[in-house]
């Protein structure tokens, strides 16, 4: 007996295609590619899905993409940032055409996601394009009923590189138990009055729901961020088994 | 499905895809070391790090890390795949491989055919003993001649390198033989039960 067969397995995540309806300009770098896959995915926010693209000599290459929409939305949506020396990415950000058709399967992942039928406080924590899948738990939350207050600490090298800001103020503005929070490592403008510099203990301690009310912590962002953020949250007392987290790597 | 649709202008940036046919399907070399864990890292002092071998309801051994040291050391040169889709090519690790753990509890051979690796933070993966003995396997603690980093599972980890690298569970602190195969931590959340990157099984049914 082999181990595959030991237990039994469920339908394969087919690969399907996918046609591309419309693509939005976040920032300078970033795109948001909506797409029609064949067939609903019915994810939840937080999972990813692979991505494959085929060049005319057969070469095929595949990345795995945040999904930023909610599940209530129509369309699946896509946020990417180019990466320089990437592969996938910069097709994405820069060649890709509504009406365009690539290859994609999933929902993957059944660790890094979060419904609102949860009642505790939820304290979400981003770093740069780290933002795409916690912006699919806000766009859920915002859709749902809003039983338990929400935090999104998001840090960004200047007010430019801030991805769905309009969205995002716009979401804070109407509900009073959402707060956004900006931290701007590099740049910040004239008269900027929210947080300089990198997410620390201090801006942590003060702006999460205390460890004793127990929220539900997501921390994604490239691997050097969220490794000091979660490595603040467990020396502030916060119970490390309820930080997820998701890394973001150099794929490209 | 049908033929994939060509997206055109889309071409290979990398000017050797695969040397030697090492690359397994869907996936790119990579020369930095990225690094993917589902929580923060645990920061754990070697002096109270203890690994368990476990059989039943019961302890065969537990090592202190002194104790883990002076077993046999043996040294692995071995490609890695992460699901993820990138590979890195000669890595090399050294710890105790699994049959010299096994030997170290007196045993011929492995009383069970499934394991299940316990790690700091609540991992666990399953993996069938047939992957882990005939020096498939070991604990490392050394990564390119130096103590593993914490992010990367340091003071010792999991290295099953023939399969997809989340088999290979960072700080891992006990191993628990099952009669019969049970998911582990991404095995029970839509990944791919045994994970073999040549026949590409990331996800569950692939």
């Amino acid at each position: 007996m082999t181990a595959t067969d030991a237990l039994p397995s469920t339908r394969r995540l087919e690969w399907q295609f996918a046609e591309v309806r419309d693509v939005l300009v976040e920032t300078y770098r970033v795109k948001t590619v909506l797409l029609e896959p064949a067939h609903p995915l019915g994810h939840r926010p937080g999972q990813h899905v692979d991505v494959r693209l085929t060049a005319d000599d057969g070469y095929q290459a595949q990345r795995s993409y945040s999904i930023s929409s909610a599940p209530e939305d129509k369309l699946l949506s896509l946020t990417v940032e180019r990466v320089a020396d990437g592969e996938v990415s910069p097709y994405l950000v820069d060649v890709l055409r509504v009406g365009d058709r690539l290859q994609l399967r999933g929902p993957i992942g059944g660790h890094f996601v979060w419904t609102s039928d949860t009642h505790q406080p939820l304290c979400l924590i981003a770093g740069g394009a780290g933002v795409t899948p916690l912006m699919a738990m806000l766009r859920h939350r915002d859709k749902g009923r809003r039983l338990a207050p929400a935090l999104l600490i998001y840090s960004a090298r200047s007010l430019a590189d801030v991805i769905y800001r309009d969205e995002l103020d716009a979401m804070a503005r109407r509900d009073e138990s959402l707060s956004v929070i900006y931290a701007l490592t590099r740049e910040q403008p004239k008269d900027w009055s929210g947080h300089r510099g990198r997410i620390d203990k201090t801006l942590l301690a003060m702006a999460c729901s205390p460890a004793s009310r127990m929220p539900a912590i997501y921390v994604c962002g490239p691997t050097s961020f969220v490794e000091s953020v979660s490595g603040f949250l467990v020396e502030l007392g916060f119970d490390a088994l309820r930080i997820k987290t998701e890394r973001f790597g150099p794929s490209g | 499905m049908d033929e994939p649709p060509i997206s055109p202008g889309f071409k290979s940036k990398r000017a050797q895809q695969n040397p030697g046919n090492r690359v397994p399907p869907g996936q790119h070399v990579t020369t930095d070391f990225p690094i993917l864990s589902a929580g923060p890292t645990p920061q754990i002092k070697v002096a109270d790090w203890k690994l368990a071998l476990q059989l039943g309801g019961r302890l065969l051994r537990v090592w202190s890390w002194d104790e883990f040291e002076a077993l046999p050391q043996t040294t692995i040169k071995a490609d890695i795949h992460c699901v993820t889709t990138w590979s890195k090519l000669d890595t090399t690790w050294q710890g105790v491989t699994f049959d010299d753990l096994i030997k170290a509890v007196g045993l011929s051979e492995p009383p069970e055919p499934y394991v299940m690796a316990h790690c700091d933070g609540g991992y666990t993966t399953n993996i069938p003993i047939a992957d882990l003995v005939g020096g498939k396997s070991m604990i490392a603690t050394r990564f390119d001649g130096l103590p593993i980093a914490p992010a990367h599972g340091g003071p010792a980890r999991l290295l099953v390198p023939h399969l997809y690298f989340w088999k290979s569970g960072k700080w891992v602190r006990r191993i628990r033989f099952m009669p019969k195969d049970e998911r582990g931590f991404w095995e029970s959340r839509g990944y791919h039960n045994y994970g073999d990157p040549w026949k590409e099984q990331r996800y569950d049914g692939d």
